[in-house]
């Protein structure tokens, strides 16, 4: 029942996707895509899970080694992401 | 899913993570709105994260607070470093490292007992995230191009290609009837990665905006997939919207080419040779003095940049002769065709750093209507893009692609370095035209050289 009830989640996310993007003017491409990269570092989450278990077992070190590259991916992918929106400005005065 | 009091805190949580991605996304649709968008959008990956620590299975934090550390130090700095011209390899590396987490998460939460369809999702949350990390590796060096830039092919490519794919199903398979047997899964990941590369240096630089795009979807599935593996719902919710924006980008990206997605992925575009086609007319240089000349008589300019701008860091120097020719009571335009550059975007990221109103900036439909109007056409450092080839020339290899016709304009200039033919190496009868001049040389000494003409 709970492989359902994701694969409905996972339809509805990504006709949701689609409906988002579709009408996205060129100039903001590149800001979309690294923020929506940004947001693929969700990873973390699952990594999280994994590096606190306790059990000092591969699995753990793997999840911190997880945790490290999509914390690369989040910080890096928002930052980025913000420091590019930061520049883009209208016509002084308005237009 | 445990109903208890925690558990139920977090899944709460996770759903108001989603409701700020989403709207985090909308609003990164409008240029108005779009920085609110990117932290809405963090916000909710703050309240992600905290309520991951707060589930009771984590007895530890050491680990998790040193990754996160490490990392987001590790992020803020080359975040903060990068220039704006490096901006599409700086991407793609934040992907790539996305990618190979979601392969860390895939090969942790494999265990002796695992089910058919938790191995299945495994296997794809490896070999998406395992292509998505080598993938944008590859693409990031022919970005920096710290290698060769061009297309790779080689005799059997695809034949190596389709045994890759067969090796990683075969191994996912003898995975899936023996999960306790790792060495099937060091199969499926050694063969994701080696696949991640052979898949990317087929393609050219000048198709990196396509593939990049791809590859950000990629990374997003792979987390949906590490998602399913684990169980975890904002996985899955996050990681298709990622997915399928990124297609959709994909798929703008490609049309904007007029070409098909597997034509970009597969055929190594530009690398056949391509007949040469005979172009008649010769070509007029042009002093920058002259130009002068030309554009201090100009009312209305329109400026198409393109790759050349990015590399000759020309965007703050064309800023300024775009201040100067409006002083001169010239109207000025940008031209920005949707894959101009290396990455979906990049000219107004650029243009954007050296302060040009992004109102300024015209995409290919709204500019090409007005061309008949223009009286000089700047062309930076742009090839592909406004060849008139794409609608003239029937066998050319970008016959059909939208492209902007700069050639209506009055006059144009093209900067250009050199006579070499561009990225994709096809011929551009553009410069041999009556009304264009070529204007020879480094394009930001160029302009310079105008700049300094009108003060």
């Amino acid at each position: 029942m709970t492989i359902v009830f994701l694969t409905f989640i996972l339809m509805l996310s990504v006709f949701l996707g689609f409906e988002l993007i579709n009408k996205v003017p060129a100039t903001l491409h590149t800001p979309l895509m690294s923020g929506a990269n940004a947001i693929s570092g969700i990873t973390v989450v699952g990594a999280i899970a994994l590096a606190g278990t306790g059990d000092h077992d591969l699995a753990q070190w793997l999840g911190a080694g997880a945790v490290a590259l999509a914390s690369i991916n989040v910080v890096g992918g928002y930052l980025v992401t913000d420091r590019m929106l930061a520049m883009f400005k209208k016509k002084a005065g308005g237009k | 899913m445990d109903l208890s009091l925690n558990g139920l805190i977090i899944e709460l949580a996770y759903v108001v993570a989603a409701a700020l991605f989403i709207f985090g996304l909308k609003l990164l649709g409008s240029a108005a709105t779009a920085r609110k968008g990117n932290t809405m959008s963090s916000v909710g990956m703050l309240i992600a994260i905290v309520a991951a620590l707060i589930d009771q299975g984590i007895v530890e934090y050491q680990w998790i607070i040193a990754g996160v550390l490490v990392g987001g130090l590790i992020g803020a700095v080359a975040a903060r470093m990068v220039k704006m011209t490096s901006m599409p390899e700086m991407v793609a590396l934040f992907n790539g490292f996305g990618g190979l987490a979601s392969l860390l998460v895939g090969w942790a939460a494999l265990n002796a007992d695992a089910g058919a369809f938790t191995v299945v999702t495994i296997v794809l949350s490896v070999l998406i995230g395992g292509v998505t990390f080598t993938g944008s590796l590859i693409a990031y060096g022919k970005l920096s191009e710290s290698i060769g830039s061009g297309a790779i092919l080689f005799r059997g490519q695809q034949i190596v290609n389709s045994l890759l794919v067969l090796g990683i199903v075969g191994s996912a398979v003898m995975l899936a009837q023996e999960p306790a047997n790792l060495q099937w899964l060091y199969l499926v990941i050694g063969l994701s990665l080696l696949f991640g590369i052979m898949a990317v240096i087929p393609i050219g630089g000048a198709d990196m905006p396509v593939v990049i795009s791809l590859l950000n979807s990629y990374s997003g599935l792979a987390a949906c997939a590490a998602g399913f593996a684990i169980n975890n719902n904002i996985l899955i919710v996050a990681g298709s919207l990622v997915g399928a924006s990124g297609i959709i980008l994909t798929q703008i990206m490609c049309k904007s080419m007029n070409r098909s997605l597997s034509h970009v992925l597969f055929s190594g575009f530009g690398s056949g040779a391509t007949e040469a086609t005979v172009v008649e007319g010769e070509i007029k240089p042009i002093s920058v003095e002259d130009a002068y000349y030309v554009l201090e008589a100009a009312t209305n300019v329109a400026i198409i940049p393109g790759y050349g701008m990015a590399v000759a860091q020309a965007q703050h120097v064309v800023k300024e002769l775009c201040e100067l020719l409006e002083a001169n009571g010239a109207e000025v335009n940008f031209g920005i065709h949707p894959v101009a550059g290396r990455m979906p975007g990049h000219m107004n990221v650029l243009l954007a750093e050296a302060d040009v109103p992004y109102d300024q900036l015209l995409e290919m439909d709204e500019i090409n209507p007005r061309m008949e109007t223009v009286d000089v056409a700047i062309v930076i450092g742009a090839n592909d893009v406004v060849n008139p080839a794409a609608r003239e020339v029937e066998s050319s290899p970008i016959y059909g692609m939208p492209v902007i016709n700069v050639d209506s304009a009055k006059t144009v200039f093209v900067l250009k370095r050199s006579m070499a033919s561009g990225f994709a190496g096809i011929e551009n009868p553009l410069f041999y035209k009556d009304n264009t001049r070529m204007l020879f040389g480094d394009a930001k000494e160029s302009i310079g050289g105008l700049v300094r003409e009108f003060s």
